[in-house]
């Protein structure tokens, strides 16, 4: 039965990741650039959501759809200073930047909301349900994590094969010349795949903190280093991926701090996940591009 | 193009040579305390105020500039003039602050807020002869063969046999489990001394996990080990925002056992937002609470909140302490602010060694010659939401 | 001919190079010793030579080799441990400072070459993000081992042993590493002269490696790795000839800069440390060992700089950090720059 609640945290755990694996790899496929400041967006998103409630006492719902809609436009804001300019930039430069804007956004919060812990206020009720006479419980905050997953999951991959706005996506994301060329506002399209990306880290931080409810101005760069590893281990660019490398990944650290070891659950799951790269170089289902000589 | 970049770099660097070579005037840093009339001692503190620790170190730096604001306003022979510098909770900045603060002609300081830059910082204490009092830093290594460096709070080896001893001697628990940080120097010097002490006492200890930075926020194995092996008291020795997360995360599995935390657990209530009835029943060694009902502790928590709209946490309050007992120190000592640092070395060696002295974090405090302080722990049971005594 | 033009300009750009590391060096020491010079920036020189060092060689992976390297404070971490470990275990032995600092730097250089060339097997078979992502697992791996590392000397030798302290050490052991809490009383022998010295030795190999038949090799694999494979290039061996000695010199700045402090944890050595001497190398520009030079420290000065702006001194850094990249990479940016100021581009072409 421990062996049941270890997966179920596991999946609960790996969904967050996989939540913000979806915005690393949606801006990665059509920009190309690791957009480091997108674990911070999460943070804001999280405070967002807790001055509505805890301080203005506002309800739920309407403080999450606030954190997605400040996260939309900031990330959007992020986009159109910071990366826009650097469009015909190496990318490398554009790593900078990116890491810039992530220092200046756990920066500004140490600033405005000062250093103290800030415990995050249920979204939905505290509890759990207990199956099996009590012996496995599951918060009802891990079911909902798992549902959210999975919501997001399907509607992203129906918006990008049937609606114009997603295929244009998918256009840009292989070729943006060619897209250009076809008709496709190439600008625009890149912005609101960091809209999405940024509106979908908006959501992370209300889950993450609804499980784990301390919320500080570093909370969003750990759980933004995992989840583009996550994004990684399952192909970068790739939306399906994003979700099963998002969700291994959780299974694998929640299973080795049970199995192995706590002290060394993070050096296994890197291990695992070079072991994964090593096999298939470009992720569990990254696109294989044949090199043409 | 690389050239105008190159030229730029230069010009940043001359920038940065002008900017420290200069000794620049007290005007820099904090100026948002009270003057100080006449001469004052110069005190130098480093901390983390920013960063993940900042709160530890702003905490240390707002208790400080209460206690130097209240001084510099009652007048007298020993006013202060407080400054406190960034060390991102790091060794390295930590000297480049220290640095800093002598450039800036410090004359005693408050060492550094945390263990580890503590240790790199004493060091330069140590060797520059100026004489040191560090709010927190609580672990062996900062005091250790440094004849001039004190400590305000208890060494962490203490607080895990204290911990330890409490517990068998209010049988307060038969099955012990131990969740503790595997990569902090405070959580694993108290985790230490616990376990030597616990096995002398003959406590039973059935689970012992650990976490670590970057692995701080899912603790359902390390609760389950200590559920599944039937513990009925977890021991804490970690700082308060893991101990919530532990808390809350034991609450969703039904896992109800005894809490035994120790003064790192000190603010949970604190925290904005936090849910009090999760601490309901959590036992804990500190020396400091901000509920405490006598007048000094009051009136200082009083002005902290509406200073800076927090309640402080013990780290402000030691650092509080530490202006306290240098202003006592210093004028037992009749020392004048154009003394230099050794001779004032020298006195505060001698004057901290013989005197005996109250504050907010203890009564009748002493120190002994290698720097160690002897105060008593309190203990505290958290009860509909308060500290309650324990005894 | 049109050959020989650009040896000579490389050759005099290197010569620009090490004439500008000895002139900061005498600067420096004249200002010491006229007791001009600030307790800061004294107490930052020998970290800004590691720096220095950790830069130039990791230019040497990404500007040299061509691949982004995201965990190079990994080989920084295992020079610093073995590096210490071993000044520790012969300070009885050797009494010069100097001395036993070099025999560290030595012996964390080439602990670090090994590692490095371990990790280079698997990692440099990887493309592009799939090999960044990697450096960076090992980066944290390193780093997870470090925290829970314990190290013993006695009379009969080093101990170690892994998650808990079972070193069992004699009478009048200590413990060198103590797992999470990492080096603790570490002699100060690090001295700003040998940080110089470690500087220009480390330009030396480095010039001298992509100046030499193989340094081509290596910028034909970066360039061009089918075509540089079509012609014979052993890409495997070269890729791990640059990213070996990359590791080995950031093992000898991990010992400089932990011989400077009497503390060190291996935390320290975290991905936020990779990526600021990233940051140093893409700032000062790719290939461009003066420009690593020059950022590395005006970067590590920077934040001491700003401490004016007390709270918003890392805010102010960010910006900086952003504005910067901007302006360095924005085309209309740099138009607009380069018209504001033609009388003084000239003027420089003049000069140099």
């Amino acid at each position: 039965m421990t062996f049941l609640t270890f997966l179920i945290s596991g999946i609960s755990l790996g969904s967050i990741y996989a939540i913000i694996a979806l915005g690393y790899t949606m801006v990665y496929g059509i920009a190309k650039m690791l957009n480091f400041a997108h674990g911070d967006v999460i943070m804001v998103g999280a405070y967002i959501c807790f001055y509505a409630t805890s301080r203005f006492n506002l309800p739920a719902v309407v403080g999450v759809l606030l954190a997605v809609v400040v996260c939309t436009i900031l990330g959007i804001i992020i986009e159109r200073l910071a990366y826009k300019p650097l469009r015909a930039a190496p990318l490398l430069a554009v790593l900078i930047t990116a890491i810039g804007v992530s220092y200046f956004l756990q920066n500004a919060a140490l600033l405005l909301w000062s250093s103290s812990p800030k415990v995050f206020p249920p979204v939905i009720s505290n509890g759990n349900l207990s199956l099996f006479g009590g012996q496995l419980n599951i918060p009802y905050i891990t079911l909902v994590t798992i549902l959210a997953c999975i919501v997001i999951m399907i509607v992203l991959v129906w918006f990008t094969s049937k609606t114009k706005m997603g295929k244009a996506m998918r256009a840009c994301s292989e070729d943006k010349g060619a897209a250009q060329l076809m008709g496709i506002n190439v600008n625009g399209t890149i912005s609101l795949t960091f809209a999405i990306g940024s509106g979908l880290a908006a959501i992370a931080g209300v889950l993450l903190c609804s499980a784990y409810p301390t919320l500080v101005p570093t909370t969003g760069a750990m759980p933004g280093i995992k989840a583009f590893t996550a994004a990684v281990f399952g192909g970068i660019g790739s939306i399906p991926g994003a979700m099963i490398g998002g969700i291994l990944l959780g299974i694998i650290e929640i299973f080795t701090k049970a199995y192995i070891s706590t002290q060394l659950s993070d050096p296994i799951v890197f291990a695992v996940l070079i072991l994964v790269l090593i096999v298939r170089p470009a992720g569990l289902l990254g696109k294989q591009i044949r090199e043409k000589v | 193009m690389k050239k105008l970049l190159c030229l730029a770099l230069a010009a940043t660097m001359a920038l940065g040579l002008c900017a420290c070579g200069g000794d620049t005037p007290s005007s820099s840093g904090d100026s948002e305390g009270t003057k100080p009339q006449g001469a004052a001692f110069k005190l130098g503190g480093t901390g983390p105020l920013t960063g993940p620790a900042a709160i530890y170190g702003m905490a240390a730096k707002n208790g400080a500039q209460i206690a130097v604001d209240e001084i510099n306003a009652k007048g007298g022979e020993v006013q202060f003039e407080l400054r406190y510098e960034d060390d991102v909770h790091d060794a390295e900045k930590a000297v480049n602050a220290y640095n800093t603060l002598k450039d800036w002609g410090m004359q005693i300081s408050l060492g550094s807020v945390t263990s580890k830059p503590a240790e790199a910082t004493s060091a330069e204490n140590n060797a520059d002869r100026i004489f040191a009092l560090t709010p927190s830093a609580s672990s062996e290594a900062t005091i250790n063969g440094k004849d001039n460096v004190f400590q305000m709070c208890f060494m962490d080896p203490n607080q895990g046999s204290a911990s330890a001893q409490y517990i068998a001697e209010k049988k307060l628990g038969t099955k012990i489990a131990v969740i503790w940080k595997n990569d902090d120097v405070y959580s694993k010097g108290v985790h230490e001394t616990f376990l030597a002490k616990a096995k002398e006492l003959n406590l039973e200890i059935v689970s012992d996990t650990t976490f670590a930075d970057g692995n701080d926020t899912d603790f359902s194995v390390q609760l389950a080990d200590a559920q599944s092996k039937g513990a009925d008291l977890v021991f804490l020795p970690m700082y308060y925002q893991p101990a919530a997360l532990i808390l809350a995360q034991a609450k969703n599995i039904n896992y109800a056992p005894k809490w035994f935390g120790v003064d790192g657990m000190d603010g949970i209530l604190t925290m904005e937002g936090f849910d009090a009835t999760l601490a309901e029943g959590v036992m804990l060694l500190t020396p400091f609470n901000a509920d405490a009902s006598d007048e000094k502790t009051q009136a200082f928590v009083k002005t902290y909140q509406e200073k800076f709209g927090e309640v402080p946490n013990q780290f402000a309050a030691d650092a509080y302490d530490c202006v306290y007992a240098y202003h006592e120190a210093l004028t037992n000592a009749k020392a004048t602010p154009d003394m230099d640092a050794a001779a004032l070395c020298d006195l505060m060696m001698k004057e901290f060694t013989s005197m005996t002295f109250s504050g907010l974090t203890g009564t009748d405090v002493t120190w002994d010659s290698t720097g160690a302080v002897s105060k008593g722990p309190k203990g505290m049971v958290i009860e509909n939401g308060t500290y309650v005594g324990l005894d | 001919m049109k050959n020989r033009i650009r040896w000579n300009k490389t050759t005099r750009n290197n010569y620009i190079t090490y004439a500008v590391v000895l002139l900061a060096f005498v600067v420096m020491q004249i200002l010491s010793s006229g007791g001009i010079l600030s307790s800061t920036l004294k107490g930052m020189l020998v970290p800004i030579c590691a720096y220095v060092v950790m830069a130039i060689s990791l230019n040497l992976t990404v500007g040299v080799l061509g691949e982004l390297s995201l965990g190079h404070a990994g080989f920084m971490s295992v020079g610093a441990f073995t590096g210490v470990t071993a000044v520790i275990a012969l300070r009885p032995y050797v009494s010069s400072a100097p001395v036993l600092l070099i025999v560290g730097m030595v012996v964390g250089a080439f602990f670090a070459a090994v590692i490095g060339f371990l990790i280079g097997i698997p990692v440099l078979r990887l493309k592009g993000d799939y090999l960044a992502i990697v450096t960076l697992a090992f980066g944290e791996i390193i780093k997870g081992i470090f925290n829970n590392l314990y190290v013993g000397l006695d009379k009969t030798g080093l101990h170690v042993s892994l998650l808990s302290d079972k070193t069992d050490l004699a009478e009048g052991g200590k413990l060198v590493i103590s797992g999470p809490m990492g080096l603790g009383s570490i002699p100060k022998v690090a001295t700003f002269p040998v940080g110089v010295l470690l500087v220009i030795v480390a330009l030396i190999i480095i010039f001298h490696l992509v100046n030499s038949r193989s340094g081509r090799a290596i910028m034909a694999v970066r360039d061009n790795r089918i075509a540089a494979e079509s012609i014979g290039v052993n890409v495997t061996k070269y890729k791990l000839m640059a990213f070996t000695v990359s590791a080995a010199l950031a093992g000898a700045a991990g010992t400089l800069f932990a011989t400077n402090y009497t503390t060190l944890v291996a935390n320290k050595f975290d991905f936020n440390a990779s990526i600021l001497i990233l940051v140093f190398v893409v700032l000062g520009g790719l290939g461009n060992m003066l420009g690593s030079i020059l950022a590395a420290t005006a970067l590590t000065i920077l934040p001491e700089a700003l401490r004016e702006f007390s709270d918003y001194r890392m805010l102010v850094y960010a910006i900086v950090l952003i504005l910067v990249m901007l302006a360095t990479n924005n085309d209309t940016f740099k138009s607009f720059l380069s018209r504001l100021k033609p009388g003084r581009k000239q003027k420089k072409k003049e000069v140099g």
